[in-house]
């Protein structure tokens, strides 16, 4: 579907229209939902707080790893973001808690990223590869928390990556590392078809788009 | 198109071009209103892959925006864009060769429907074993396909469970799907069957996980959620 081109009207289809301030904050293609769906290719991984940790990866070398009650040492960021998921739904205004990605690099000790790409990756096997300037300046966030509760197993906890300005199959539910790499390539859903980059106000769903 | 039950329609479709599909995947619909207002959704392909052809199972969801369009203004011969098809991973061939476990949640019978109608053509004796959860009977979509598919095959096995209400001498189960019920109907484990899981989200977050607690590898398990999650947000 190409939006440049001229869509056959629907017969008899009005849909629900919004408001201009709405249809702002909608990206192309997407419907609000004040639900929470949930996606996920499998079932749902239950990782006992004790066996969980987070790690920066670099090649074979483990560059850090926090245990989870580390990670809670580190600084909290809260955001307010809208989330918008390739499957069509948006939700507005939704609230993180979490680790920001330069707020690791920092406990690291790394003064930059050593490689302009990273494939997130989680329990379950699930991996997702993004471009490392999508992570930094606050624009990412390693989350424990959604409205200020502890982040539900089926929504990605005990944690979740969040890229609120991506398609939300980016914000890898259960993460538990982040892996640089020198060059681009694609995860689970980028090697099934979907997009490398998924900005959704371009409407980045599909390879090709 | 066709009623399949007072909620739910199939809608089969000609597409100029379409080259057939994998069993399991699904479509983007998207409709254009008058001065061009636009409304996308998903619907999975419940048909065998063909060309030019296929079907969509809708669900009309209450205060929805698309599928009480789809459900009740659309008429035969009306035109909408589809893009397609969609998705790589809860897909299933006949090459698999595993036993293959369906479990579906009311309208989740859809691509399922897809998956077991390749198999009736390609894939005969393959141990099959269909476990579908639906409200009521008269909610047990395609049961006339799932009764004639069992009829030509003794190799494929269906069991319902109604979760809210029951016709009277009913003798299937009589809840929602949990561990012992898959104890009962689901193949071992050292068969290493292959699962696919669709349906409502809560629906599917407990069937995959009681699989996960009867052995089952979390690698052989794919599922595909819709609909909203059930919880407040």
């Amino acid at each position: 579907m190409d939006g440049d081109e001229t869509s056959p009207v629907s017969r008899g289809f009005v849909g629900r229209r919004r408001s201009k301030a709405q249809a702002e904050r909608v990206p192309p293609g997407q419907y609000v939902t004040p639900e929470f769906p949930v996606l996920s290719a499998g079932p749902t991984p239950h990782t006992p707080l004790e066996q969980w940790s987070f790690a920066l990866q670099y090649g074979a070398e483990r560059i850090a790893e926090w245990s989870w009650s580390q990670f809670q040492e580190l600084k909290q960021t809260r955001v307010t973001a809208d989330i918008h998921c390739v499957t069509k739904w948006s939700k507005f205004d939704t609230r993180w808690e979490g680790v920001t990605i330069d707020t690791l690099l920092e406990a690291a000790g790394l003064a930059t990223a050593p490689t302009s790409y990273v494939m997130a990756y989680s329990d379950g096997g699930y991996t997702t590869n993004l471009p490392m300037a999508d992570l930094l300046n606050g624009r990412a966030l390693v989350a424990t928390k959604f409205d200020a509760t502890p982040l539900a197993p089926a929504h990605g906890g005990p944690a979740r990556l969040v890229v609120p300005h991506l398609y939300f199959w980016k914000s890898a539910k259960w993460v538990r590392g982040l892996s640089f790499i020198a060059e681009d390539k694609p995860g689970f859903w980028e090697s099934l078809g979907y997009h490398m980059y998924g900005d959704p106000w371009k409407e980045q769903r599909y390879a090709g788009d | 198109m066709r009623d399949e039950a007072a909620h739910a329609r199939s809608l089969v479709l000609a597409v100029d071009g379409w080259q057939g599909h994998e069993a399991g995947q699904h479509v983007d619909v998207r409709l254009t209103a008058a001065d061009g207002y636009q409304a996308e959704r998903s619907y999975s392909i419940s048909s065998a892959p063909r060309a030019s052809q296929l079907e969509l199972l809708v669900d009309c969801v209450p205060d929805g925006e698309v599928s009480p369009y789809l459900t009740g203004e659309a008429r035969v011969g009306d035109r909408f864009e589809l893009r397609g098809p969609i998705g790589g991973y809860f897909v299933w061939t006949p090459e698999y060769g595993r036993p293959l476990l369906l479990i579906a949640g009311g309208s989740g019978i859809a691509p399922l429907a897809s998956i077991l109608a390749v198999r009736a053509v390609a894939a005969q004796g393959l141990p099959t074993q269909v476990l579908y959860s639906a409200r009521t009977h008269q909610d047990v979509l395609f049961n006339g396909r799932l009764k004639d598919w069992r009829r030509d095959d003794p190799a494929l096995a269906v069991s319902l469970t109604l979760t809210r209400s029951a016709p009277a001498g009913w003798t299937g189960y009589r809840r929602r799907i949990d561990a012992a019920m898959l104890r009962e109907v689901a193949f071992e484990t050292s068969d290493k069957p292959i699962a696919f899981v669709c349906g409502p989200t809560a629906m599917v977050e407990a069937a995959a996980d009681a699989l996960v607690s009867v052995g089952y590898p979390a690698e052989r398990i794919r599922t595909e959620r819709f609909g909203p999650s059930g919880e407040s947000t």
